[in-house]
């Protein structure tokens, strides 16, 4: 597919289909999670109808097909995100699940008292509260690197923080917030001469954007399935090969262990050491056809049309009395698919409630970046529409029309 | 839900809330906070005779809370402490006309919540179950 018709890609979401009031569903809230095109419904529920079994033990032909899809999601993803191995990537639940896995396996090994961890004013609290708490743990320095006015990462306070040779840098790739795309290959380089460790959030590029895991060259790289049309309770941490094999075990029992005897136990290799007990084989199933889509429309696609419609959604709004947005300009190709906003004098939740009505389904509140959100932007709460493949011009009108009624409502 | 939550009285009461201030000199007191709207309202009472003979709340949030505290404030003074104790949901629902729906129930409840743990302080009492589900 050269170009993305938004139209076409609707009719694969059964979602669209229904109606509230006459209303169609105006979804503006992807980057929370995204809708899942019809593959990936029918393809769990082939799963349970046709051959659920228990992954890694049956020695019958339903358990070796189980096995065999479970673990085939594993290479699709690793070549979506240009992984060297399968092996160097562990299914967990979510971005949050692995970055603390990070968090209590290599940071518990590695990070001692007075050590420095690099962090952004602009994280997620997933990629924010386990270093926080690591810190604590260990009397480690927790050191943020700055957002600057124009919304992007201060390269100033990047360079300061680098100075100070950090043990780990922990960056989000795309900001839930603001939008900004923060240029992680050349952080994960000037880190690396420091001698960090990298990790990057990668929640909200991995559903977006092209990523090449062996070119930005980062250590970890945390991301949702939900997020990318796939079903919840998925996620992937990628780590590379001779780091995932210095890191002890997190979670014991079924499946992780090589050998057990009543005293002691080794563990089984990479990536199954980290997966203990029955996995989610729906979620690691579920997202081969989540990927399959996304491959046939093009991450370049995907990513070109959720600039087109950021630009045309900050230009609407720019014209509007009285609404605010934060994000970075559209001139350095940086600012992806997310606006965060707010009307002057009405609360953000008054905002989505109204925007229901409309049936145009936007976010408002904190974005669990709280410090972002409250210390930096200096709101309570912000309003935020986010952008994906089935999402087109019509629905930013839509959106448009009604922040007029809050405007006519709240007389702004 | 539909547009009349936000019924132009309630957007009045949001705009030029009526009772909305601090009272050093109250009785009793009792701040509550909605983590995910970020609501954040204090509510203050005078008691005289088992009677409330004033009340004001102070705080910030979304005009259903705003709103909600400032038509609530208006409604029970001078209504014995018993009276408020055993106000629930569907007093608010009658107070602002409609059911605020599953998302935005907390955001209509907070002032009474407020207020009902302000007089159980007052009272010494513990309060009940109806009280902390709100």
């Amino acid at each position: 597919m050269a170009e993305i018709n938004p139209e076409e890609i609707k009719k694969d979401f059964p979602i669209f289909e229904s109606r509230k009031e006459g209303r169609r569903l105006v979804y503006l809230d992807s980057a929370a999670t995204s809708q899942k095109p019809r593959e990936v419904i029918d393809t769990i529920s082939d799963y349970y109808r046709n051959y659920n079994a228990n992954i890694h033990r049956g020695i019958y032909q339903i358990a070796e097909r189980a096995t065999e899809a479970y673990e085939d999601s594993k290479r699709k993803m690793a070549k979506f995100l240009g992984a060297e191995s399968y092996e160097e990537l562990i299914y967990v639940r979510n971005t949050t699940e692995a970055i603390n896995l990070v968090a209590l396996s290599w940071g518990e090994k590695n990070i001692s008292e007075g050590d420095h961890i690099l962090i952004s004013e602009m994280e997620h609290h997933s990629n924010l509260v386990p270093w926080i708490l690591l810190s604590k743990r260990k009397k480690a320095v927790l050191d943020y690197i700055k957002v600057g006015e124009d919304y992007r990462l201060d390269q100033e306070s990047l360079e300061n923080g680098l100075e100070k040779s950090p043990k780990l840098v922990a960056i989000t790739h795309s900001s839930n917030v603001l939008g900004t795309i923060n240029d992680v290959k050349t952080i994960t380089r000037k880190a690396h001469d420091k001698g960090a460790i990298v990790l990057v959030d990668g929640a909200q590029s991995a559903p977006h954007m092209p990523v090449n895991l062996s070119d930005i060259g980062c250590d970890f790289y945390a991301l949702s399935g939900h997020k990318m049309l796939g079903p919840t309770g998925i996620g992937a941490l990628y780590g590379k090969r001779d780091i995932l094999e210095e890191m002890p075990p997190v979670i014991g029992g079924g499946d992780m262990i090589e050998a057990v005897e009543f005293y002691s136990c080794s563990w089984n290799k990479i990536p199954w050491k980290f997966e203990a007990g029955t996995s989610n084989i729906e979620g690691g199933i579920g997202m081969t056809p989540a990927i399959a889509y996304l491959e046939k429309i093009g991450m370049g696609n995907v990513f070109k049309h959720e600039v087109e419609l950021t630009k045309y959604a900050i230009d609407s709004l720019s014209e509007i009395k009285n609404v605010e947005t934060y994000g970075p300009d559209m001139k350095k190709n940086d600012h992806g698919g997310v606006i965060s906003f707010s009307v002057n004098g009405v609360h953000p939740h008054d905002v989505a409630s109204i925007f229901d009505n409309y049936n145009v389904a936007i976010r408002a509140g904190h974005h669990c970046a709280m410090p972002l959100v409250t210390q930096i932007l200096k709101q309570s709460a912000v309003s935020r529409m986010s952008f994906y493949i089935y999402n087109d011009k019509d629905d930013i009108d839509k959106a448009v029309e009604a922040i007029n009624e809050v405007k006519r409502i709240f007389k702004k | 839900m539909g547009l009349d939550l936000y019924a132009e009285d309630l957007v009045a009461n949001y705009e030029h809330p009526h009772n909305k201030k601090n009272m050093p000199d109250c009785d009793s007191s009792s701040h509550e906070y909605n983590t995910t709207c970020g609501d954040d309202i204090t509510v203050y009472i005078k008691v005289k005779e088992g009677k409330i003979a004033d009340v004001s709340f102070d705080g910030s949030g979304c005009a259903i809370s705003v709103g909600t505290a400032s038509k609530l404030t208006d409604a029970i003074k001078g209504r014995s402490t018993s009276e408020i104790e055993d106000l629930g949901f569907d007093f608010i629902v009658g107070l602002i006309g409609i059911d605020p729906g599953p998302a935005r129930t907390k955001c209509a409840t907070i002032s009474l919540k407020a207020l009902k743990h302000a007089v159980f302080i007052y009272e010494h009492k513990k309060p009940d179950g109806k009280t902390e589900s709100l």
